[in-house]
């Protein structure tokens, strides 16, 4: 089958590819574009590392075809800060030490943005359900729970 | 120098980690984000048979696909002998060959049986359908304890157990016995008022690490390498491959990616060697990654128990004697960590008279991997939850237990050690001060404690240090970062200088850069490359005072180090590292520093945890209300990557304890080779998890470190099913206490006592 020609907004920018009809967007956006940022750890949308917001919708990337990002705006981790200014859930990542091997971490980021934009007063048990797509293996979530909550607050306006 | 904890500047603080920015942008690269021009991907045929003696491999159908650029085959490796050395344990080379691709039989299901490299990934998806192999379908044996009979199937003809004088004349599944111990344990049950005997099992649960194993390879016609890959040690992968492919170490330069963690089970190769193959084959770049099915299937994961475990005490709460039992399966080659379970198992216990004997049995699993504190934690529970039982036969407290009982400066340890510093009553007299142990509890709910104990290793350790000319300074080592480590390595050498972190820049260099390194692994990398640092940094320092005098014209001896900057006696103004790196090219040159040990005196970690449970009676579940670790650290050198530790060991124990589990169907196929049926935590099934640093320092290193990442897996197994037995009254000698084997439990504990 001839491969899909595509044009979609990727991080602001509009961005034309040629895709596999098989091809998911995690594959696009890592093979293809070379947004190697978002990250395949199971590629059946259990683990959460390939995390993307699409159209303001958190979402896997394995779970999405590339031909399907037509016509739609996906934000990853690479587009997560603005400028040199990190986003407050990274700065506070930073800060808490929330991060180890830090393969989950760009798909940490990018749910909790998509939380914050949400919801930007979660409590603690809605942080922990809405981030259970995501999985760590080395924190024991701890000091990633304590992050977004604080970065919660920063987008507040909030001391946390 | 001497360094006084009260005068420490850096060391001990929380500064941003400096590779902290890359990891939270997706700049970082790690092993399967690294790719090349002209590059080829590479997939694996796999076995869907538990064991199999392969009758034929026919190639040709997939060499003849259009975009297939290379095939190969057990066949094409070289028959390799001898052990390699990884760091933590030799690696049987004949048996590592056999599992990177099967030779004659496949042994579990996932086996490496060939491998392909085309110009796409879909090509190379499409060709591993087009080879034909033969199968003679053989029985197969997946439990320890079937696979230890005389008449389980064997794995290998030729396997006489080890360890038994005269060696056995018949082959078995049983690679290796072992017995430990000292005192006369006859003697000790004879002199207890109360003996607890129990036997506990656990299932094969994997390392879980988020990231596949990945790799790109490239050979070059006159035979150079060079592979990106991610591992716990560039050097042990080179080592690996290049010993596997009878090529020379200098040729295979291993350069180490970002690591999406380890846990132990990324210390040996499986897709590295076979894309060199391929790249050999193909004169191309070779890119290689694994499903999470492969992961499941074809690597880790640690060890299914079997435990015998017999504790004796007087009335009065001293124990007399523990002896002990213990099989582990190996998967499909010998190799499980059981010499450290029977070694580590009853280590925070003063004893006089204790005998554990020990089995290595091989199973048709994958080969296990080593897995944070490897045969600790199974050795833990069944050992702690023994000790909580009898704790309660004496009607004493189970911490006072443990104190009265606890391993301290002076114990033998069972494995012949004598502890000199420890901090195991430190933990335990935490434990009972903390408010978590105080706190009340509600119905259904059940409070569990256990302690662990893990060896922490030294090793090889290289680093070197350079000034720059502005001041600032780049320390290169050679341990991959999977926790924070650059951080602490900057940490260190930020103190030694006296100047600010962000003025110390760390890298971790590729095998040509830098000299050996064991790997990341066995607790060691903030004791022994932390202490190569630190010596690489005072060999600076040492560069530093002598330019110093030379610019002054005084003698060296004169001159001191003291915050960022040589002073001398005759001078108001001191020369700061900035002012000698600035002169560096007149007083002698570039001013570095070096040091390459092999670091004794690594300390040992010892740790209490305190677990509090809610079982839900109705449908078997078990919430985890409240945790709290307790651990000796000797010195956290960044206090929340050590806590970071302890929270992360937590998590993995609950989930072994409550979830995890290989399982297999009635053809040894595993059945949950996907994060939805192997089920590790997510962030909605743990609640904060409290830590407690105690700080006992390690009298070997110069900061007092001991090692902090591996011992917290090891209490967890058994502090949830001590406390599962508070909650309900149900002794769950089996793992994981998932919720129909709990509630099947509490329905058999009902019906006995109606």
């Amino acid at each position: 089958m001839a491969k899909q020609h595509v044009n979609t907004t990727i991080n602001g920018d509009p961005v034309e590819f040629l895709c596999e009809p098989d091809q998911t967007v995690l594959d696009v956006l890592r093979d293809v574009l070379g947004l190697t940022g978002s990250k395949e750890g199971c590629g059946t949308g259990d683990c959460g590392a390939c995390s993307v917001i699409v159209d303001g919708r958190l979402s896997c990337g394995c779970l999405m075809l590339g031909a399907e990002a037509e016509g739609r705006e996906i934000t990853t981790v690479e587009g997560i800060a603005e400028g040199d200014k990190l986003h407050p859930v990274q700065q506070r990542i930073l800060e808490e030490g929330a991060l180890q091997c830090a393969f989950c971490t760009p798909g940490f980021v990018v749910a909790a943005k998509a939380l914050i934009d949400q919801n930007p007063d979660p409590t603690e048990t809605e942080a922990r359900y809405w981030l259970a797509g995501n999985l760590c293996r080395c924190t024991g979530y701890d000091k990633i729970i304590r992050a977004v909550m604080n970065a919660a607050a920063d987008v507040r306006g909030e001391a946390a | 120098m001497t360094y006084e904890d009260g005068k420490l500047k850096v060391v001990g603080t929380r500064p941003i980690r400096p590779d902290g920015v890359d990891k939270v942008t997706g700049r970082a690269n790690f092993g399967a984000d690294h790719s090349m021009p002209g590059m080829l991907w590479g997939r694996i045929l796999r076995s869907p048979h538990a064991h199999a003696r392969i009758t034929g491999i026919d190639v040709s159908k997939a060499e003849a696909l259009p975009g297939v650029k290379a095939v190969v085959t057990g066949a094409d490796m070289a028959e390799s002998s001898g052990s390699a050395d990884a760091g933590e344990s030799a690696i049987n080379l004949r048996d590592l060959s056999r599992n990177v691709l099967a030779h004659d039989k496949v042994l579990y299901d996932g086996h490496a049986i060939a491998a392909i490299a085309a110009t796409s990934d879909k090509i190379a998806r499409e060709a591993l359908k087009l080879i034909d192999v033969g199968y003679e379908v053989l029985p197969h044996v997946m439990d320890v304890d079937e696979a230890m009979k005389p008449d389980a199937p064997l794995l290998h003809d030729d396997m006489f157990t080890e360890g038994i004088e005269p060696t056995p004349e018949t082959s078995s599944n049983i690679a290796k016995k072992m017995v430990i111990g000292f005192g006369d344990v006859d003697d000790g049950f004879a002199k207890a008022d109360v003996i607890i005997e129990r036997t506990l099992k656990t299932a094969p649960v994997h390392q879980g690490y988020i990231e596949p194993h990945a790799c790109v390879a490239t050979i070059s016609e006159d035979g150079q390498a060079v592979v990106w890959c991610s591992s716990q040690g560039q050097f042990v992968i080179r080592d690996l491959c290049s010993q596997l492919l009878g090529m020379e170490a200098a040729d295979v330069r291993v350069i180490p990616a970002e690591i999406g963690g380890g846990f132990g089970g990324k210390t040996t190769v499986y897709l590295e060697p076979v894309a060199l193959m391929l790249s050999q084959k193909s004169s191309r770049p070779v890119k290689m990654t694994m499903t999470r099915g492969e992961v499941f299937r074809a690597t880790g994961p640690t060890s299914a128990s079997s435990m015998d475990v017999k504790i004796g005490a007087t009335r009065d709460g001293r124990i007399t004697a523990a002896s002990a039992e213990f099989r582990f399966q190996a998967g499909a080659f010998p190799g499980s960590p059981v010499g450290a379970a029977c070694m580590a198992s009853f280590a925070p216990y003063d004893l006089e008279n204790v005998s554990i004997t020990g089995y290595d049995v091989v199973t048709n699993g994958p080969k296990v991997a080593a897995y944070r504190a490897p045969g600790a934690p199974q050795g833990a529970y069944a050992v702690e939850t023994v000790v909580d039982e009898l704790a309660e036969a004496l009607n004493m407290d189970p911490v006072d237990f443990r104190a009265l009982n606890g391993a301290r400066e002076g114990t033998k340890a069972p494995y012949g050690a004598t502890f000199k510093v420890v901090g195991n009553l430190e933990c335990l007299e935490a434990t009972k001060d903390h408010p978590h142990y105080k706190s009340n509890l509600g119905p259904d709910q059940g409070r569990g404690v256990a302690s662990g104990f893990w060896f922490n290793i030294g090793g090889q350790s290289a680093a070197t240090v350079a000034i720059n000319p502005d001041g600032t300074v780049s320390v290169v080592e050679g341990n991959p970062d999977i926790g924070g480590s650059r951080a602490s390595m900057a940490m260190m050498a930020a103190e030694v200088f006296g100047v600010a972190v962000e003025k110390v820049r760390p890298m971790i260099a590729d095998t040509a850069s830098i000299a050996h390194n064991d790997v990341t692994g066995g607790s060691r990398v903030t004791f022994a490359t932390g202490m190569a640092v630190v010596q690489a940094s005072e060999d600076a320092v040492e560069q530093l005072k002598k330019r110093a005098a030379k610019m002054w014209d005084v003698e060296v001896e004169d001159v001191v180090w003291q915050d960022g900057a040589a002073h001398t006696a005759t001078k108001d103004a001191p020369l700061t590292l900035a002012d000698i790196a600035a002169q560096a090219g007149r007083t002698g040159g570039p001013i570095t520093g070096n040091a390459s040990i092999n670091a004794r005196g690594a300390g040992p970690a010892f740790t209490t945890h305190i677990c509090d449970v809610e079982v839900d009676r109705e449908t078997g579940a078990v919430e985890i209300l409240r945790y709290t670790a307790i651990q000796d650290a000797g010195k956290a050198i960044h206090p929340s990557f050590v806590e970071g530790q302890m929270q992360g060991g937590v998590a993995q124990g609950v989930g072994w304890a409550l979830n995890e589990e290989y399982i297999y169907s009635t053809d040894g196929n595993m059945e949950n080779p996907g994060f939805l049926d192997y089920r590790m935590p997510v962030a909605s099934d743990l609640p904060m998890i409290d830590t407690v640093v105690i700080e006992v320092p390690n009298p070997s290193h110069p900061f007092g470190v001991r090692g902090v990442g591996e011992a917290p897996i090891v209490p967890p197994l058994a502090a949830v099913a001590n406390a599962v037995y508070d909650a309900v009254g149900v002794r769950m000698t089996e793992l994981p206490i998932s919720p129909p084997r709990l509630l099947a439990a509490i329905d058999a504990y009902k019906a006995a006592a109606e």
